[in-house]
């Protein structure tokens, strides 16, 4: 019995869980989209967010071109297919690789941080200040991380798009001795621009997920220093969770066509 | 506008967390201009009685009026309305550590009643030097302040945008007793300036003797007496007496563990 009522209560929590998730996302998009609008928190949020976490990107986005090129070395020789390389980097990279690690990396940097600055400012009371002070701590808080995770994200992923690519290129010219001009037009030859737009669809709903999910969490965070760090650990593991299974998702609704 | 009525009214209100009762049934009217404090020991539902007022809790049951106007139950929007009344010293001060000084003083003015930042910032530094701080601190960081500084920056912020209520949560908690004398000081000088209504909740007996022009005291989620001023020393309650003498013996039990 006692076996039952604990399987029964973690149902309830996830259930009221997932409702309160649900309600959440709702208010805060009512405010993303409604004016008044706050220009100089979004663009704040928007260096936070595209800007410094520029290096990281780029230095995920260049070691995984380079080791897909490598990798994909090792399997095509062994069918004489080697020169597909270029294809294979440039495919995986923006469709795949580009868009998930990015979010990822980004997920640990800002995810992280959102839900300390604000968990922060729900146990000291800031949050409450917000209110009394006429300010809506939605439209204030969390409606600009959201947006500024909404567009700068694919901007991320345009960078490590093109980084990833080079990296393959280096790996591939310097290393494997491809002819530099065959490689670059290998690449471009394949290439879709569904290839590239299905990447940039997937890092706009990662950047609303891993914003959405460090809001949430700091803003419900309770009970001082322990609270935040919960919540923080929480804002990055739910971030990562929702970018793999929805990059699932996304790809799928892709495919389909 | 104003016939006798209360500038705050609050009936018969209930709020409890799960099984535990909070408030169980608090009346409690706040005439305009007037400075009420509300006494009560730690976990009396002071805090949530206050959060009740302000909308940031909201309660099971009662009513609560400002201005003859019911706040029970608003929207978000008709609540930030009200809220512009509304000044709040906050237990902690709860600046905002992303702004400077000033532009914590002037946030109510730059957010919510857009005014220019040039003009805000004049007034920041204006009310700065009402709680008799100078402008070389409107630049600092919350972070670089001492406790005292925080609360009357925290004062300050309550008091630009010229409310007509202002409440203050504990505001002597945590100072020593010369700076609790000052602040106490600078709360009876704004409200008196501003002709504000003035809600107060504390444990500091010292701070309620100064700022109050009537005293009620909660207790078990009620309000078992309520004076003025002049008269809690004659209260006739055993209640009051005890907690006015900070004695460990009489009515109130607190729930510690006897070993």
């Amino acid at each position: 019995m006692y076996f039952l009522a604990s399987v029964g209560r973690v149902f309830l929590a996830f259930l009221s869980g997932t409702g309160r998730l649900a309600m959440f996302t709702s208010v805060a998009v009512g405010h993303a989209v409604r004016p008044p609008y706050y220009p100089r928190l979004i663009g704040r949020q928007m260096v936070e967010i595209g800007y410094y976490s520029l290096p990281v990107v780029g230095l995920t986005a260049v070691f995984t071109g380079m080791v897909l090129a490598l990798q994909s070395y090792t399997g095509f020789q062994r069918f004489n297919a080697a020169s597909a390389i270029a294809t294979v980097v440039v495919l995986s990279v923006t469709r795949e690789l580009a868009p998930v690690l990015t979010g990822l990396m980004v997920a640990g940097r800002i995810g992280a941080a959102m839900a300390a600055e604000i968990g922060t400012m729900r146990v000291t009371e800031q949050i409450d200040a917000l209110s009394t002070l006429s300010t809506n701590p939605f439209k204030y808080l969390v409606a600009p991380r959201l947006l500024a995770g909404l567009i700068m994200l694919p901007c991320c992923v345009v960078v490590a798009d093109i980084i990833g690519v080079f990296g393959g290129y280096l790996v591939s010219v310097y290393k494997l001795g491809f002819n530099p001009s065959i490689y670059l037009k290998n690449t471009w030859l394949y290439l879709e621009a569904l290839d590239v737009i299905s990447g940039l669809v997937k890092a706009a709903v990662f950047g609303f997920l891993i914003a959405l999910m460090g809001c949430y969490h700091g803003y419900h965070s309770k009970g001082g220093a322990e609270g935040v760090g919960k919540a923080t650990t929480n804002a990055v593991v739910t971030a990562s969770i929702l970018i793999l299974s929805f990059n699932y998702l996304i790809t799928e609704a892709f495919f389909a066509r | 506008m104003n016939n006798g009525q209360p500038k705050i009214s609050v009936r018969g209100l209930h709020k409890s967390f799960g099984d535990k009762v909070v408030l169980d049934g608090i009346d409690l009217d706040i005439g305009v201009a007037e400075s009420v404090v509300v006494i009560g020991g730690s976990g009396s539902g002071k805090t949530v009685l206050l959060k009740n007022i302000l909308g940031l809790v909201e309660p099971d049951a009662g009513s609560i009026k400002i201005d003859g106007q019911e706040v029970v139950g608003l929207s978000t929007s008709e609540r930030e309305a009200v809220n512009r009344k509304f000044g709040m010293l906050f237990q902690s001060a709860a600046l905002f550590d992303s702004l400077t000084v000033w532009e914590n003083v002037a946030f109510g003015l730059t957010q919510s009643a857009g005014m220019p930042r040039r003009q805000a910032k004049e007034i920041a530094i204006a009310k700065l030097g009402a709680v008799g701080m100078g402008t070389d601190v409107a630049e600092l960081s919350p972070a670089e302040l001492s406790g005292g500084m925080r609360k009357r920056v925290g004062l300050a912020r309550a008091i630009a945008t010229e409310p007509e209520i202002i409440f203050f949560d504990e505001p002597t908690t945590g100072l020593d007793p010369i700076m609790s004398d000052v602040i106490n000081d600078l709360i009876v000088k704004c409200v008196k300036d501003l002709g504000a209504t003035a809600l107060s909740i504390t444990h500091d007996m010292a701070s309620a003797r100064k700022i109050a022009d009537r005293i009620a005291m909660i207790y078990k989620g009620k309000i078992i007496w309520a004076g003025p001023t002049r008269d809690i020393d004659r209260s006739g309650n055993p209640y009051v007496d005890q907690f006015i003498h900070g004695r460990a013996e009489g009515p109130i039990k607190m729930e510690i563990l006897r070993l």
